[in-house]
C-alpha cells in the first residue's frame, strides 16, 4: 500500500513540510508551477528582523527536501477524492494516488497599478518592495540612480475597502522598515519617509527594528496614507498625504517612491481550490478548519494547508505553520491507515 | 487695483521640501534622542503647562520635521522645565535636555 | 512618464458609445459662456458626420447647480431628471447625451441611486407622472458630449483642415487638458479612460496632431466648486485652486488649455485676468494667459470654421496666439461683429493681460 504524500506549491511552505514528511518516512512529492523551488524567498534579498540573506535560508530548505521527488513548471490538471484518498493528474502527465495533499499555494504580491493613483507602470520612479528587493540583490536598477529622498508607502492593496481587501498584509510594515534602513545603508545622505497608518511591529525584535530605523537611520515616519502621486518635469514625484499627527496635508517631492504591496491569495491557489470546492473567507484566502486550532487543516479529510494559503505569515510563522501541517498530516495517516507499512 | 471683495487664499497644506536638514541635524547631533519619539503623546498628557497653554514636546518635535520652527518654539513657551515628562516618556527622551537643544538651535535669544 | 502603462489603464476604460441616434440636452451656463460650443457641436455631428441628434425645447436645467449648492432637495432634483429622461423617451430615443459634466455627474449619480434603492426609483416615478404625467424611462446609454466627440475623433481629423501643430516650428501644439470633476472622479468607469488618467480629451488632442501636458497638478479642480464660487466671502478659495493649477503647469509652457467642463472652461479663462490682477502675472507668452478651451471649439478650428462664428471673441484670454501659430485665418476687425456685421460690444481694455 502506497504512502505517497502530494504538496502543492514549492515555496518556503511547501519545502519545509515536504523535508519533514520525507524524513517521517512517507513518500513525499512536491508540484511546483514555476521553474524553480522558494517562491517569492528565492526572489528577495534579506529578511526582517535581523538582516539574515534569504539565500541562507533558502539554501537550508533546499538541504532539507533530500529525497523529495519533485515537479518544476507542473500545474495541477485535476484533483479527485476518493474514499480514502486523492486522484491527482499533473500537467506533465503524471498520475498520482495520494494518501493525504497538503496545499501550500502561498500568495500573490497586490499587483500595484490596480492602486491608479500612485502610478505604477506610469511613473518611472515609483517601484514596489518587490522591485526594490531584486535592485538589493542584483545592484542593478536602472531607477535607483543616487536618490536624495525616497519614500516608502505602506498598505499598498492592504486595508483598502476600494482594491477589494479589507485585511492587513501583517509582514509589509516590518518590510518597509528593513528596506528603509537599507536604502539609508546605500544612500547615507538621503533623506527617507514612510509613510504609514498603523506601523504594525508585532514580532520579536521587530521594536528594536522600528528603533534602529529612527535613531540611527533617521527614518521620517509620517502618519498618513499617500493619496496621490504625480511626476513633475525632471521624473522626481510629487506625494501628496495628510500628517494626522499634526492634523495638516502635506506634500513632499521625492526621487523614488517604493509602494509596499501586500499579500493577495496566489491565483493559481485559488483555481487549485475551484476543483476542491474549497471555501474561502473575505479576505480570499482558504477557510481552515477552525479559527484557534487545527489551523493547517481544512473540512476536507486528508487536505491540509500550510503557509500564506490561509492568510498572510512571516518566513519563521510559515515555517512553524508547515511543520504543524506535517505533524497533522502523520496524526491523519496513523489514524486512518494504521497498516500503511 | 480693483477690490474684488476676496484674495486668494494661502494654502494650509506643509511642504516636507521646506525641512530645514541641517538645523535637525545639528539638533540630533545635540541631543540624538529626538530621532527616537514615537508621538505616544505621554509627554503633553503629563505637562503640568499643557493645561494652560499650549505646550506640547510631542507637537514642537513635529512641527520641526515639518519646517514649522517657529510654531515648535511656540509649543514650548510654556514649559516650565519641570522634568515631569521625563518621567514618563516610554522611550527615556531626556526631554528636559531636548527642549533646552531645541532653544539652542532654533530660538532667537 | 510611461505612455504604455497610461494605454494599458485607457484599454480598462472604454465605454460604449453607441453609433447613431442621440437624444441632445443642452447646459445651462454654457450657452453663456461659449455660446457656439453647442451649435458647433450640432453643425458637427449632424451635418458634417451625417448623425440623428434630437433635441426639444422642452428639456430644462438639470438642477445641478440648485442641487450642488444645497438649495434643493434631492428628490426634486431627481424628479427633475425623470422628467428628462421621460422626454427622451416619448419622442423615441435611448441613448441621452449631456452637454454639461456638472448634469452627466448628476445624472451618473442619480441612475445608481435608483438602481441602489429600487423604492426610491419607485417613489420618482410616481412623482413625474403626478407631476407632468409622463411615463417614467431610463437611458439605455448615457453619455457625454465629449465621449461623441471623442468617439467620432479620428473621422473629425479626417475631414479638419488644420492641425494643432505649430506651423513655423513644425511641432505639436502642447495642450493641458482638463477634464471636469464630476465626468469620471465620482464613477471612474463612465468616463473613457477612468479617472486618474482620463483619455477623452487626450484622445481628441492625439487625433488632431498635438502634445499632451501631464504637470502634477493634473487632477486637481479647477475650483469652480459650486458654494465655493457663488458665495462671494468663498471666492478666494475657488481662486487659489485655479491659481494652484497655473503655477504648475506654468514650467511646461503650454500653448493651449482644453477642458470638458463648462465650470473649467469658464474658471480657467476668466480667473486668468483676476489673478493677473491681483499677482501681476500671466502664464502665456509676453503678456497674455493660456488660450482655454472647449473640445467643440478646438474640434470647430480644426475642421475650418471661423474663429469668430465658434465664439471665440467671448473668451477673456484672446485665443489669437493660437491661431497665429496653428495659421488659422481670422479678420481682427469683424472680432466683435456680429451676424450681419452687426456690432456685438467690444468688451473693457484691460492692461494685466492680453
Amino acid at each position: 500500500m502506497n504512502n505517497n504524500i502530494l504538496i502543492v506549491g514549492g515555496g518556503p511552505a511547501g519545502m519545509e513540510a515536504a523535508g519533514m514528511l520525507q524524513r517521517l518516512g512517507y513518500n513525499t512529492m512536491l508540484v511546483e508551477r514555476s521553474s524553480k523551488l522558494g517562491g517569492h524567498l528565492a526572489a528577495w534579498d534579506r529578511l526582517f528582523p535581523k538582516g539574515l540573506q534569504a539565500k541562507e535560508t533558502l539554501d537550508r530548505l533546499t538541504a532539507g527536501i533530500n529525497g523529495v521527488k519533485y515537479f518544476l513548471d507542473t500545474d495541477i490538471n485535476s484533483i479527485n477524492i476518493l474514499d480514502d484518498s486523492f486522484n491527482v493528474i499533473l500537467s506533465n502527465g503524471i498520475t498520482i494516488l495520494a494518501k493525504a495533499v497538503l496545499i501550500a499555494t502561498g500568495f500573490d504580491l497586490f499587483k500595484a497599478e490596480k492602486k491608479e493613483e500612485y502610478g505604477y507602470g506610469i511613473y518611472d520612479r515609483v517601484i514596489t518592495n518587490a522591485d526594490l528587493e531584486a535592485y538589493y540583490k542584483t545592484g542593478k536598477s536602472d531607477t535607483i540612480q543616487n536618490p536624495k529622498s525616497i519614500g516608502f508607502v505602506h498598505c499598498v492593496g492592504s486595508r483598502d475597502e476600494k482594491v477589494g481587501n479589507l485585511s492587513c498584509s501583517k509582514v509589509c510594515c516590518a518590510t518597509a522598515v528593513k528596506q528603509a534602513c537599507e536604502i539609508k545603508q546605500r544612500f547615507p545622505e538621503a533623506q527617507v519617509y514612510s509613510f504609514y497608518m498603523d506601523l504594525r511591529m508585532f514580532g520579536r525584535y521587530y521594536e528594536d527594528l522600528y528603533l534602529e530605523a529612527q535613531k540611527k537611520y533617521g527614518i521620517r515616519f509620517i502618519r498618513g496614507r499617500v493619496s496621490e502621486v504625480s511626476e513633475k518635469e525632471d521624473k522626481s514625484l510629487l506625494v501628496k498625504a495628510e500628517d494626522t499627527l499634526s492634523s495638516k496635508p502635506i506634500k513632499v517631492s521625492v526621487d523614488l517612491l517604493v509602494l509596499m504591496a501586500g499579500i493577495r491569495p496566489a491565483e493559481a491557489g485559488k483555481r487549485v481550490g475551484r476543483m476542491l470546492h474549497l471555501s474561502n473567507e473575505e479576505d480570499g484566502f482558504f477557510s481552515t478548519k477552525d479559527t484557534i486550532r487545527d489551523l493547517q487543516m481544512s473540512k476536507i479529510p486528508g487536505l491540509f494547508f500550510a503557509g500564506t494559503c490561509t492568510g498572510p505569515k512571516t518566513i519563521p510563522e510559515t515555517l512553524n505553520d508547515a511543520k504543524s501541517a506535517a505533524m497533522e498530516i502523520d496524526e491523519y495517516i496513523k489514524q486512518n491507515f494504521p497498516d500503511r507499512k | 487695483m480693483t477690490d474684488f471683495g476676496y484674495s486668494i487664499n494661502t494654502s494650509s497644506r506643509m511642504n516636507l521640501d521646506d525641512f530645514d536638514k541641517e538645523s535637525f541635524d545639528k539638533l540630533a547631533e545635540m541631543e540624538p534622542d529626538v530621532r527616537k519619539c514615537m508621538a505616544c503623546g505621554s509627554c503633553t498628557a503629563s505637562c503640568t503647562a499643557g493645561k494652560f497653554h499650549e505646550t506640547s514636546l510631542r507637537s514642537a518635535i513635529l512641527a520641526l520635521q515639518n519646517g514649522q520652527e517657529g510654531k515648535a518654539i511656540d509649543f514650548l513657551k510654556g514649559c516650565m522645565l519641570c522634568g515631569k515628562c521625563t518621567m514618563v516618556c516610554p522611550r527615556g527622551i531626556n526631554t528636559r535636555h531636548l527642549i533646552l537643544s531645541i532653544l539652542k538651535v532654533y530660538g532667537t535669544k | 512618464m510611461i505612455y504604455e502603462g497610461k494605454k494599458k489603464i485607457w484599454s480598462d476604460y472604454q465605454k460604449d458609445i453607441p453609433d447613431d441616434h442621440y437624444f441632445y440636452v443642452r447646459s445651462c451656463i454654457r450657452q453663456t459662456f461659449f455660446p457656439a460650443s453647442e451649435a458647433a457641436f450640432l453643425e458637427i455631428t449632424r451635418n458634417r458626420l451625417g448623425k440623428d441628434v434630437f433635441e426639444t425645447e422642452h428639456h430644462t436645467t438639470c438642477g445641478g447647480i440648485a442641487y450642488h449648492c444645497d438649495t434643493i432637495p434631492q428628490e426634486t432634483s431627481m424628479t427633475i431628471i425623470a422628467r428628462q429622461f421621460a422626454l427622451m423617451h416619448k419622442y423615441g430615443y435611448e441613448n441621452f447625451v449631456c452637454s454639461c459634466v456638472t448634469s452627466f455627474g448628476l445624472y451618473c449619480e442619480t441612475l445608481e441611486a435608483w438602481r441602489e434603492f429600487p423604492e426610491l426609483k419607485e417613489k420618482i416615478a410616481e412623482n413625474l407622472l403626478k407631476s407632468c404625467g409622463l411615463e417614467f424611462a431610463v437611458p439605455k446609454v448615457l453619455i457625454h458630449s465629449s465621449d461623441l466627440i471623442y468617439k467620432y475623433r479620428n473621422p473629425i481629423a479626417a475631414l479638419a483642415k488644420f492641425k494643432l501643430v505649430n506651423k513655423k516650428t513644425g511641432k505639436p501644439l502642447r495642450v493641458v487638458e482638463h477634464i471636469g470633476c464630476h465626468y469620471s472622479k465620482m464613477f471612474p468607469s463612465k468616463g473613457v479612460g477612468g479617472a486618474e488618467y482620463p483619455y477623452v480629451l487626450i484622445g481628441m488632442i492625439e487625433a488632431w496632431g498635438g502634445e499632451i501636458i501631464d504637470y502634477p497638478e493634473r487632477r486637481h479642480c479647477c475650483g469652480f466648486g459650486f458654494r465655493q464660487y457663488f458665495v462671494q466671502a468663498n471666492r478666494g478659495y475657488s481662486l487659489a485652486n485655479t491659481n494652484k493649477k497655473f503655477e504648475s503647469m506654468e514650467p511646461y509652457n503650454p500653448d493651449m488649455i482644453i477642458t470638458n467642463c463648462p465650470g473649467c472652461s469658464y474658471f480657467m479663462d476668466k480667473w486668468q485676468y483676476v489673478i493677473a490682477e491681483m499677482n501681476h502675472k500671466t502664464y502665456g507668452e509676453d503678456g497674455h494667459g493660456i488660450p482655454v478651451f472647449t473640445y467643440e471649439e478646438v474640434a470647430g478650428l480644426v475642421m475650418g470654421y471661423d474663429p469668430w462664428d465658434l465664439g471665440l471673441q467671448t473668451h477673456l484670454v484672446g485665443p489669437e496666439p493660437v491661431l497665429d501659430k496653428i495659421g488659422i485665418p481670422y479678420d481682427s476687425d469683424a472680432k466683435y461683429k456680429g451676424v450681419n456685421g452687426k456690432n456685438i460690444g467690444k468688451p473693457e481694455e484691460v492692461d494685466c493681460i492680453k
